[in-house]
Formats: structure tokens, sequence, C-alpha cells
């Protein structure tokens, strides 16, 4: 883990610490007549916590997937460390995908496979690491978020929060640089919900990973995002700070930011 | 009416043009670096190993069937002693390789769907391409040459299962050898009835796993939308099955006219 900041560091050159580590410009996304994203543009500085906020069905989701190249915008860019991925294909997409970790709503762990296998993948397709490392690997990021005894069960025998574990830490076995997270508190109680959050906040404090999460609930964005947006009909309503977000001139975005819907 | 007519024409149209542009697409990477190589062996144990049980029991009750069948029917000119040949020759040529398709549609074809249906709608194939695995190659074309592989030799463990339930029901009612049975059975079946046949469960395998998978990697609608992926998996497959199966027995006759009793 600290070798892989400390080389992760030392590939932010002056220059790269420059170019935000996403970039979306002018990005439109319509599935038939349905406009899901409408002309969105925004930057997320390296080693942010960045959280987009809004109602089901404002794009936030599809917007998470536009960065990995799950969806592909209609118009417009979308850059990762500053390589455009909305055109890649193949090995170049692969290489872009590796430097970013997505944890799914419900974690998308492999269910044919153990736990620890589903953490050892990644490793397994991208790293030329002994069997013996790649088990050790996979066991300390288990470790890493409470679940080294888990190694050997299989998804199904899982909780709901466990999986969400489980899927962070698969989803940081690479160690990526930017990290994803679609609704971590989605369908969680509150305690494990915290216990998610303070893994994803030592992530970006600690490790200086970028943390872009898409959330419902107001407690973890003001926990987590040290910029956030609301999104509304598929474009951005409100950008910055919770205490912007707070005091805008917009009542939708005051009334998101005082409800304490958790998820 | 009319409107609602081209609708459903177009849309069959598009869905057999998706279908064959998805197949078209595992041909290619078949035989495109990079291979799966370990996934493409664990699918083998998968589908392959895990149906032969299936296809040996179905087999060996073929041919007990088949072996009533045609004593019934010989017994009448006398030719009792062709009873091994003649069902050789019919399990062999088409009886096996037809009955193995059918049967692997149903158990792989069925299985394919499910597991992959139930993988788009959990994400599991974009967490495989979120985790920068080409999802269709590790998915779709190793599930593709395993069945390639599966089937003939399936298809080969089917008509012996099947000649083994002949010699059953044949001793069961006269008391024949194991020995003459077989000799009997191998004097009039050679090559050219074997190879062909059971080549042609190839291209069966080819379209269990082609069908299924397109099915399955295209899943929508939920739980729903898996069960209705598994279902039509079989039921597509069978159809595509039988249909092939008229074309690539013209086909066997016009190469191999021996085949053909020319």
């Amino acid at each position: 883990m600290i070798e892989a900041v400390a080389e992760r560091s030392a590939m932010q050159s002056p220059t790269s610490e420059a170019v935000p580590s996403v970039r979306l410009e002018h990005v439109s996304k319509s599935f038939g007549s349905r406009c899901v994203l409408d002309d969105v543009t925004l930057d997320v500085p390296a080693g942010c916590g960045f959280v987009i906020l809004g109602r089901s069905g404002t794009g936030k989701s599809v917007l998470l997937r536009h960065v990995i190249g799950l969806v592909r915008p209609d118009s417009g860019s979308v850059f990762v460390q500053g390589q455009e991925v909305s055109s890649l294909t193949g090995k170049d997409l692969a290489r872009v995908r590796k430097s970013v970790g997505f944890l799914f709503q419900n974690a998308a762990l492999f269910d044919s496979i153990s736990v620890g296998e589903n953490v050892a993948f990644p490793l397994r397709r991208h790293s030329r690491l002994a069997d013996s490392e790649i088990r050790s690997r996979a066991r300390q990021k288990l470790a890493a978020v409470g679940l080294e005894r888990e190694y050997d069960k299989m998804p199904a025998a899982l909780s709901g929060g466990m999986r969400k574990r489980a899927g962070l830490a698969r989803a940081l076995a690479l160690d990526p640089p930017i990290l994803l997270v679609d609704e971590p508190s989605a369908g969680l109680d509150p305690i494990t919900s915290d216990e998610i959050d303070a893994l994803l906040l030592g992530l970006k404090q600690q490790g200086g990973t970028t943390v872009i999460v898409v959330t419902h609930n107001i407690t973890s964005a003001r926990r987590l995002g040290d910029e956030l947006v609301m999104l509304h009909e598929g474009r951005i309503l409100a950008k910055g700070t919770a205490a912007d977000l707070d005091q805008s001139d917009n009542e939708l975005v005051r009334a998101f930011m005082a409800s304490s819907h958790s998820g | 009416m009319l409107e609602r007519v081209g609708r459903i024409v177009v849309t069959l149209l598009a869905s057999a043009g998706a279908v064959s542009i998805f197949a078209f697409k595992a041909l290619r990477e078949l035989v495109v670096p990079p291979f799966e190589i370990r996934e493409t062996i664990r699918q083998l144990f998968e589908l392959g190993l895990r149906s032969a049980p299936l296809i040996a029991v179905s087999g060996m009750a073929v041919g007990v069937v088949l072996s009533m069948h045609t004593r019934a029917s010989l017994e009448r000119f006398g030719a009792e002693a062709m009873i091994p040949a003649g069902l050789a020759i019919a399990l062999v040529r088409e009886t096996g390789p037809l009955t193995a398709g059918l049967l692997l549609s149903g158990r792989i074809g069925a299985g394919i769907g499910a597991e992959l249906g139930a993988m788009r709608v959990t994400e599991q194939i974009d967490a495989l391409e979120a985790s920068a695995v080409d999802s269709f190659r590790y998915l779709v074309v190793t599930r593709v040459a395993a069945c390639i592989i599966a089937l003939p030799i399936l298809t080969t463990i089917m008509n012996f299962a099947g000649m083994l339930g002949g010699f059953l029901a044949e001793t069961a009612t006269t008391g024949m050898p194991l020995s003459l049975y077989f000799n009997r059975a191998f004097s009039i079946v050679d090559l050219t009835d074997y190879v062909p046949a059971t080549v042609k469960t190839m291209v069966f395998g080819f379209i269990i796993a082609t069908m299924s998978s397109y099915l399955g990697f295209t899943t929508e609608s939920g739980t729903e939308g898996v069960g209705r992926a598994s279902t039509r998996a079989v039921v597509f497959s069978s159809m595509l099955i039988i249909v092939a199966n008229v074309v690539l027995v013209r086909l066997i006759f016009f190469i191999f006219p021996k085949a053909a009793g020319g």
C-alpha cells in the first residue's frame, strides 16, 4: 500500500498535478428519446473527494459509468488523467480502467468464486506476481476492510455491508489512483454506512486517492465531499462545497441539502 | 395491422442481424490471440465433463429403445443378425449427434443463458469490464470454444453408450455375447460414417454457445429477463440445431457421396 502511494506520488509530476483526475466536457447522453445527461462539464481535481448528488434517475450513475467507458457519450469528451476515454478501445481502454477502481451499487462480486478470489482477480489478470503473493495481497486488502476471515467464503454467504466492503477491497486491488463509488450507503444500516464512509475517507486522506461518490445520503456527502455537484434532469444544477450548496439560490438544492434521507 | 406486421418483421431482422454479428465476432476472436486458456479449460469441465453422465445415461436408454424397435422390424424379414450393424449406423450417423445436440442445448444452453443473464443484471459483466477484462472474450469466446470441443467428445460417448444399451437389450433377448455384438456392429461402420457426423456436432456446439451467450449477454428486465433468456436459449438453440442439421446432412452427402450410399 505504502509502496503504491509512493509510486503514485512519483508519477504525479508538477505537470500532472495541474491536470484534473477526471474531466467531462459537454457530455450529453440519451437512451432512446430520454435525455439522461445534457451538456455536462465538470473537473475533478486529483486527490479530491467529489460527490455527485441528485434525485433518482437524474443520470448520476450514468455519469460515473462514462468515466471508465462503460457508457459512451453521444457527444462531448471524457478525460481520465488527461487521456480521452470515450474513443478508446481494447488495450488502451484497459490501461485507463486499471487506474480506476469501481465499487458498484450492489458490489457486483463474481458469485462463482470466493470472496478472496474476487479480490485476487484483478491481480491475477494484470500482474505477474506469484500465486502466494497474490493471495497475500488479497488478504491484506480484505484485512483493510475488516474481512480477513472471509477469504474462502462465497459472496452469497456475506451480508450486504460485507459484500460492499469486499467490493471495495476488489476495487482497490490494483491500488488505483481514482476510485468511483456508486451509492455506498444504499441498503445499509447507518453504522455500516459510517464504516464504509470512514474507509473512503481514509483512502482519500492517507492514500491521496481521488474518490468520486454518487450518493443520496447527505450526511455521507458532507463527510466525503470536498466538492459537490447536484444533477437535475441531466444538467448540473449546483456546484461547490457543502456550505455553498447549503446557501444556494435554488430551492431544490437547499431542500436536498436539508433533507436527512440516508440512502 | 400492416404496420404491426412490418414492425415485427423489422424487429426480427434486426435481432437476426445482431445475433449474426455476435456470432461472427465470436468466430473471429476464437482464432485471434490472446486466448483465455485457463477459463476455456474450466468451461470445458463445467459444460463438457459435467454433461457426460446425462449423455451416457440418455445414450444407453436410446440404444435400448432403438434395439427393441430394430428387432421388431428386422424380425419380420429374418434379418436379426443385422440388428447390431443397423443400430450402429443409425446411432453414429444421425441419432447420436442429433440427440446429443438437443440434450446439450437443454443442459448447456439453459445454463449459459441463465448464468450470463444473471451476471448481466447483477452488473458482474460491467464489473469484469471495469476490471479491464474483455468480458466478451472471457465469457463468450471461452464458452464457444468449450462447446465446440466438448460436443464431438460427448457425441462419441453417446454413440458408445447407445451401442452398449443396444447390446444389453440384445443379450437379454438372445444371449448374444459382447464380442459378437460389437464385431457385427463395427463390420459396417467406417470413418465416413463417423467423422462427418461427429464433426457436424462442432457446429451444434457453436450454435448452442453463441445463441445462449447472446441471449444471456443482452438480458434486460431483472430476474424475469434471466428466466426468459434461459428459456429462449433452449428453444432457439434446439430450433437452429434441427434446421442446421438438414443443411449439414445435405452438405455431408455432397462432400462424402459414400455416406449417402452413393
